[in-house]
């Protein structure tokens, strides 16, 4: 089993895109079912949802307010899962119901740690 | 039976650990069979006084001042064997012996404590740490320590001088650990007077006096954490609440021959009212502070299942604690019992694709969920499955069980 982080690109800033407080629960309750069903499979490492607030760095000492980039989705949170192969990480990936939103995204990368040897 | 006959069993039970707990805390570990030694002494001294003299006034007070006295006795002895013997030859950390030997309720108490922190020790395997609280904290025999663990009285015997000897190399302390290591030790305690609990709750003994006296020892022991202040914590009144709530079906889990008996189909005139309002009590108190432990999770889980009735609320929050629950630790039983509630959320079709990813081929309890959610959509596959779960079972009372489902 390798370990891959599935990042979840959404637009945190837009002020008519953001999801009110019953959405919310509602998107919470979806996220927590694909999660829990990622968990029962025992190939859930972990996950962190973001606060909006952040900075972003540049070379020579730039530093803006984040967590923007370029485009206008930014990084909402992460989850490590388990899968023997990409596939099969894409295949857990694919359920995860932000996708259901337009413009949102998921990222799935093999983790390579560069900290451990 | 005279009456002191049928009173020492008892007394057993309730005195033998305070004594036990206050003498070795007094000796130190390093005397702990002492300690053992004197007190079942002082049952044997009593079962002979007062079977010829009649029953003291004060049946736990005479066999203090006994085993004080014995105490004592043996720390004279030892001194004198210490300073005209083997003087220089090992030091002494024992406390003098002109110290008073303090058998009053409040160092009973603390002893006790202390003493389930020093046991729980992570130098010592889980089982050890059961079966020394079981002799220790709980007073129980070797012969039941070995039913309870379907075992040997030789292999308890021998589990319990090792973990003995392990905690004296260690050095291990009788005391309550310091306030910053207070939570870390906890978890070890908890986790400790779980497995005691589920010990009783889930074995497949068939004694059912002895696996109900494990999950009431369990809850004993963890009300007496919450006794204390330094150890009155959110997390502990959570499992306490969580055995409350579990405890509460005990009558209700098991038919006449000893086979368990689903949720769905028990009688729920026999659950305990008095147990689930007592666990809604201290799920209450659990909820004081921000810290949300596992036992947090269990309890509101097993605190929904007290609720009879279904209702879209409450399989909904019950898949919804199981998803936290799983993010937090994987074990198989939650992810079958997540299964089961998205059945109830989400419909069966659902829950099938969700459980077949599961994995579990060896676990009977994969294939009952199986049986059960293809029951009514596909009786072909459901009695494979059923016929497996079958193969897999152990003993006769859950063969029968399960060999009711394949009629249907």
């Amino acid at each position: 089993m390798e370990e891959y982080i599935v990042i979840m690109r959404l637009d945190l800033l837009t002020q008519e895109a953001q999801p009110s407080p019953e959405q919310m629960e509602g998107y919470m309750k979806q996220y927590h079912d694909w999660v829990g069903g990622i968990a029962a499979q025992n190939k859930f490492s972990g996950g962190k949802g973001l606060a909006v607030e952040g900075k972003v760095l540049k070379p020579n000492d730039v530093i803006t307010d984040g967590p923007f980039v370029e485009i206008k989705e930014s990084v909402a949170g992460f989850i490590i899962i388990k899968a023997a192969s990409l596939e099969e990480a894409v295949e857990m990936a694919q359920s995860c119901p932000i996708l259901k939103g337009e413009g949102n995204s998921v990222e799935v990368r093999k983790i390579i740690s560069v900290h451990e040897s | 039976m005279s009456e002191h006959a049928t009173i020492i069993p008892h007394l057993f039970r309730t005195e033998y650990r305070k004594i036990v707990s206050v003498l070795c805390r007094h000796f130190g570990f390093r005397e702990l069979e002492i300690a053992e030694d004197i007190a079942s002494e002082t049952f044997l001294v009593a079962m002979q006084a007062w079977g010829l003299e009649g029953l003291p006034p004060n049946p736990a007070g005479w066999l203090y001042t006994t085993a004080k006295n014995k105490a004592k006795n043996y720390l004279q002895r030892e001194s004198v064997f210490q300073d005209k013997i083997s003087k220089g030859l090992q030091n002494n950390d024992r406390q003098d012996i002109g110290e008073e030997i303090d058998l009053s309720l409040q160092n009973i108490n603390d002893s006790q404590l202390q003493m389930m922190f020093a046991i729980c020790h992570p130098a010592i395997s889980r089982e050890a740490q059961i079966g020394l609280s079981l002799r220790i904290l709980c007073g129980f025999g070797i012969e039941e320590i070995a039913t309870a663990f379907m075992t040997t009285r030789e292999v308890i015997n021998k589990r319990l001088f090792r973990a003995k000897d392990k905690l004296r190399e260690e050095q291990v302390q009788i005391e309550l650990p310091p306030a910053a290591e207070i939570d870390a030790r906890l978890e070890q305690v908890l986790t400790t007077i779980y497995l005691l609990f589920n010990e009783g709750y889930y074995s497949v003994s068939q004694n059912h006096t002895l696996k109900k006296e494990l999950c009431l020892e369990a809850m004993r022991l963890c009300t007496m954490l919450i006794e204390n202040p330094e150890t009155n914590k959110p997390q502990v009144n959570a499992l306490l609440a969580l055995m409350c709530f579990h405890a509460s079906r005990f009558d209700a889990r098991t038919n006449a021959d000893g086979a368990i008996i689903l949720y769905d189909e028990q009688d729920s005139s026999l659950w305990n009212t008095d147990l689930i309002s007592k666990g809604g009590y201290f799920l209450n108190m659990a909820a004081q502070g921000n810290k949300l432990s596992r036992y947090h999770l269990e309890a509101g889980i097993a605190a929904w299942h007290t609720q009879q009735y279904d209702s879209p609320e409450k399989w909904e929050a019950i898949l919804h604690l199981y998803n936290q629950l799983l993010q937090r630790e994987y074990s198989p039983v939650a992810a079958l019992n997540r299964t089961y509630a998205v059945a109830k959320v989400k419909g069966k079709q659902a829950a099938i694709a969700e459980a077949e990813k599961l994995n579990l081929p060896e676990n009977r309890f994969y294939h009952s969920l199986l049986g059960e959610l293809y029951g009514g959509l596909d009786d072909e596959k459901a009695n494979v499955h059923w016929q497996t779960a079958l193969s897999l079972t152990k003993t006769d009372a859950d063969k029968e069980a399960i060999r009711r489902k394949l009629k249907k």
